[in-house]
């Protein structure tokens, strides 16, 4: 009997490893569900936004230790479904909610979904920094990522064959992109599809050839384009300034979508999150904060 | 000594064959190939995890999105997620094998039906279970859980670590039941005979004559369900997994930390993946280490258990 | 139970009714238990079955996701031809299955052109030419291949392998079938490995000392007789990693590229069927037209292997029945 002797001792310690870990740990957990009843609050959404929200949950800690914010990724769309299925008390988005998401969400529960801008991003466009282009115009980027330009040689660059990096569609990112940048219609096929902003960053920084978008504030060891408007606009960098006063052509808000108007709990951290305090950490992130100026030049 | 052992000794001594040698050559290149590419895999890992790899990198939360801090989540939410699946897992398959064995008349029509269902559970892809898991246990039971019980609220209609771990004990099952079967047929029909003739009842022997033999057997396939089990992310992409979680699961419903999501967000969607990386690697090290040492006792026991056998 | 009714008391007759209702107890017990493969397997039919099924029921499904959208061209190329498109988020939703039946394929093909030889020169090399001590070290660290997670092989390929393939080969994709190919194929080498050499120390010996004792150098034994006599078992193998290979999903997510491309490039990106679920699969709406694909998408991908390892086991059985006539 010894053998099983040995195999009950060793679960022994494994469970009294797990036990150890859940004593250890914050005994009021998320059991029970999730909202302003327990002291968890999950947050799901955008991946341009998932730093952010991080970010948030860790200083928010500092100020409200018994709340626990749950943060995970996934994409603006995943947020957003989230926030149709009901699994989420808040949905992180980097693309405003449809029209048609936005009537889904009151067929199902009745009431409109409550929309809270919480920053600014611009969005960039990249190329390996070995790229001798410094500015790029909206069409010609239409052109590029619907597949309709293929050789760097088309827009004054070195020649060779223009590498497409590209967001999954889950992405509030790349909504936007397609919406604004794109008019609404396809990206090409050939454009390689990444799981995040910082793996198309990472992607351009390796690839001389390679052209990608993404939020402002991952860029790291890549060249990001100046943007015209169109052909005969000025370019303009996505710096502060640019960004808030809305002269750089692909800025957009950050939202936050709540199922209904906050209370309790989940409206101190919304309280807390467009404060001094919580825009503090928008810029530390690399963001730029909401003030009025920015929401009014945007329209 | 048979003329034709005496043939091939002499054979193999004097005459070298070309098509010999190039076919010894080309199996043995195979071989260092393989093996080389391992070795690649895990000097490249451990290397690009020095500077990251601490006591406090395994003991500690994850900060900084991930670019600081620990895995102290991760590896708790593996293990807990492993532990339930086993428990789980382990009686069905350990009771799917005895009564294949040991009960089921051969060649009837239940026993070759469960046969085919463990070998078309073993072909199912790893994403086709996470969906499993997504529409019937999250969907179909999750709901169903919470309209009874709770009035309609979400409590288990959404992803949680005892969907997770089913679903994982649904994926492990088949590696559990050929284990425990092969554990089962390597204990002589004597052992048995003897037992009923003594008089025991059927169930006497099993528990007392054949599982006692089949432990080791056994015990290597929980083994390597586990290692299987921690190492799968496709099936826990939807059914509970997530990136950052700032408390130990602790409830059914809870979501919980994985070493191996967590490699694959780092990987993917981590905000500056060049500044991860140490920590990238070094996640993958200590998930590589967890699923090796497990392999690899799975194999040690295995060994001296047939020896043990034989012997 | 070796009792006479005439010598046992009343007691001892009760007691002997009652273990043998526990007896029988236990028997259904662990009959319903072993049940649950099979309530499983035909659960996982059902349930992803009933949740794809909208696309062939359900009118308001119908109108954007149906067979014609997924197997009939659907839409523009750039250069404004006919093609196969994949863009779920649009203003016209496209669904096309080509691109990532022809994605999924092209991973599968590059896996088992690397596995494949491999697998069985490895395994021909440790039943036939290692000596005794190595073969117990070369067999448990193959297998040691097969313990590690597909996510961390998905990492390194796209980490590590596809820079130095890029450096070496020059691609223009950097994540293309190729790189995912490879990491694949090392995913399945230990599968087809351990089958393979399983079934090879299992032929008789009697064949290999035959054909040596009739002429046959060690090469012509080995491929001419030995490895035909091994084939039922070899095949079963590559049948087992080919349906891996296919249901296969975190190596082609991370360091395939994701682009649903139609091509036969081997160094052009991919979108497998699986990598595509695994992304879109958590922003769905639960419902949603786009929902019932992604489900629809994995009950092909199921069908397709549980049709493999079928056609792969009736192979195998012809296999058999051929070999007993000749073997014993």
């Amino acid at each position: 009997m010894t053998r099983i002797t040995q195999t009950i001792l060793l679960l022994a310690i494994v469970l009294m490893i797990v036990l150890k870990g859940c004593a250890q740990r914050a005994p009021q957990s998320s059991s029970g569900p999730s909202g302003q009843a327990g002291n968890t609050i999950t947050i799901k959404g955008s991946d341009t936004m998932v730093q952010l929200g991080q970010r948030w949950a860790e200083e928010y800690k500092k100020v409200a230790p018994n709340i626990v914010l749950q943060v995970t990724g996934g994409g603006s769309g995943t947020g957003i479904a989230a926030l149709l299925n009901g699994t989420t008390d808040i949905a992180q988005s980097s693309r405003p909610m449809k029209e048609q998401e936005q009537a889904e969400f009151k067929a199902k529960t009745g009431r409109e979904v409550v929309e809270i801008k919480v920053a600014l991003d611009g969005l960039g466009v990249y190329v390996n920094q070995a790229n001798p282009l410094k500015e790029i115009s909206i069409p010609q980027l239409r052109e590029i990522f619907t597949g309709k330009i293929t050789d760097w040689r088309e827009v004054g660059a070195t020649p060779g064959k223009i590498i497409l990096y590209s967001r999954e569609n889950n992405s509030g990112t790349y909504e936007y992109f397609k919406e604004h940048v794109l008019e609404k219609g396809d990206f090409a096929p050939n454009a390689q599809t990444l799981q995040g902003t910082s793996a198309v960053i990472n992607a351009v920084s390796k690839d001389e050839r390679g052209i990608g978008y993404g939020g402002i504030a991952y860029a790291k060891n890549v060249k990001v384009l100046a943007i015209k408007k169109d052909a005969a606009s000025p370019a303009i960098s996505p710096d502060l300034t640019h960004v808030e006063d809305g002269t750089y052509p692909l800025s957009r808000f950050l939202y936050w979508y709540l199922p209904q108007e906050p209370t309790g709990e989940l409206k101190k951290l919304v309280d807390w999150v467009t404060s001094q305090a919580g825009q503090a950490v928008v810029k530390d992130v690399g963001y730029f904060p909401i003030s009025k100026n920015a929401v009014a030049a945007h329209r | 000594m048979t003329p034709a052992r005496s043939f091939t000794r002499n054979a193999s001594r004097f005459r070298y064959y070309p098509g010999d040698i190039s076919l010894a050559i080309a199996t043995g290149v195979a071989v260092l190939a393989i093996l080389t590419m391992l070795a690649v895999l895990l000097i490249e890992i451990a290397w690009g995890s020095r500077g990251a790899l601490s006591w406090e990198f395994l003991t500690t939360e994850p900060s900084k999105g991930g670019l600081a801090g620990g895995i102290w989540p991760a590896i708790y939410g593996t293990v807990l997620l492993v532990l339930v699946m086993t428990i789980a897992a382990l009686p069905v398959g350990v009771a799917t094998a005895i009564y294949l064995h040991e009960y089921a008349r051969p060649d009837t029509w239940l026993q070759r039906l469960i046969r085919s269902a463990v070998i078309n559970l073993a072909g199912v892809p790893s994403i086709v279970f996470g969906l499993f898991g997504v529409g019937f246990f999250i969907e179909t039971v999750g709901r169903s859980i919470d309209s009874v019980a709770y009035g309609g609220a979400l409590f288990y209609g959404k992803p949680a670590i005892i969907w997770a771990s089913l679903t994982l004990a649904l994926l492990t099952l088949p590696v559990v039941i050929v284990a425990t079967e092969e554990a089962l047929k390597a204990i002589p029909v004597e052992h048995r005979e003897g037992s009923l003739a003594l008089g025991a009842t059927k169930w006497q022997t099993i528990a007392r004559v054949v599982l006692p033999q089949a432990m080791p057997g056994i015990l290597t396939g929980a083994i390597l369900a586990i290692s299987r089990g921690a190492g799968e992310v496709a099936p826990i992409l939807f059914t509970g997994a997530a990136y950052y979680l700032p408390f130990l699961p602790a409830h059914p419903t809870d979501q919980f930390m994985h070493l191996g999501y967590h490699v694959f967000v780092l990987a993917t969607q981590s905000p500056d993946v060049n500044a991860a990386l140490p920590n990238l690697y070094a996640t993958a090290l200590v998930l590589l280490a967890l699923t090796f040492i497990l392999n690899i006792s799975a194999i040690v026991i295995r060994a001296r258990y047939r020896g043990r056998l034989r012997g | 139970m070796i009792q006479s009714a005439e010598t046992v008391t009343p007691s001892r007759r009760r007691s002997a009714r009652r273990s043998r209702i526990i007896e029988w107890l236990i028997e259904k017990t662990i009959l319903a238990t072993a049940t649950v493969a099979i309530i499983s397997i035909l659960l996982i039919f059902v349930f992803i079955g009933r949740q794809a099924l909208p696309v062939l029921s359900s009118e308001s499904v119908r109108q954007t996701a149906n067979l014609r959208e997924f197997f009939t061209p659907n839409g523009t190329t750039p250069q404004g031809e006919p093609g196969y498109i994949w863009q779920p988020v649009s203003e016209k939703p496209k669904y096309s299955f080509i691109p990532l039946m022809i994605g999924t394929l092209k991973a599968t093909i590059v896996a088992m052109l690397v596995a494949v030889p491999l697998a069985l020169l490895a395994a021909l090399y440790t039943t036939e030419y290692a000596p005794r001590r190595l073969r117990e070290y070369i067999k448990p660290l193959i297998e040691l291949l097969a313990a590690t997670p597909s996510v961390v092989l998905g990492f390194f390929a796209l980490v590590v392998m596809a820079s130095w393939m890029q450096q070496a080969f020059g691609f223009e994709m950097r994540l293309n079938a190729i790189v995912a190919g490879c990491a694949l194929g090392l995913a399945i080498i230990p599968v087809i490995y351990t089958v393979a050499e399983d079934t090879l120390t299992s032929v008789p010996r009697t064949l290999r000392e035959a054909s040596l004792a009739l002429g046959a150098t060690r090469a012509q034994t080995l491929l001419r007789v030995i490895l035909p006599a091994a084939l039922p078992g070899v095949f079963a193998g590559i049948v087992l990693g080919f349906g891996r290979a296919i249901g296969e999903t975190m190596i082609v997510l991370m360091a395939a590229g994701n682009a649903a491309i139609v091509s036969w490039s081997l160094s052009d990106s991919i979108r497998t069927m699986s990598a595509t679920i695994a992304a879109e699969l958590a922003e769905v709406v639960y419902g949603s037209p786009h929902y019932h694909t992604l489900f629809a998408i994995g009950a092909l991908l199921f069908i397709i292997t549980f049709v493999i390892n079928s056609i792969g086991a009736w192979i195998i059985g012809r296999l058999n029945a051929r070999m007993r006539g000749t073997v014993q």
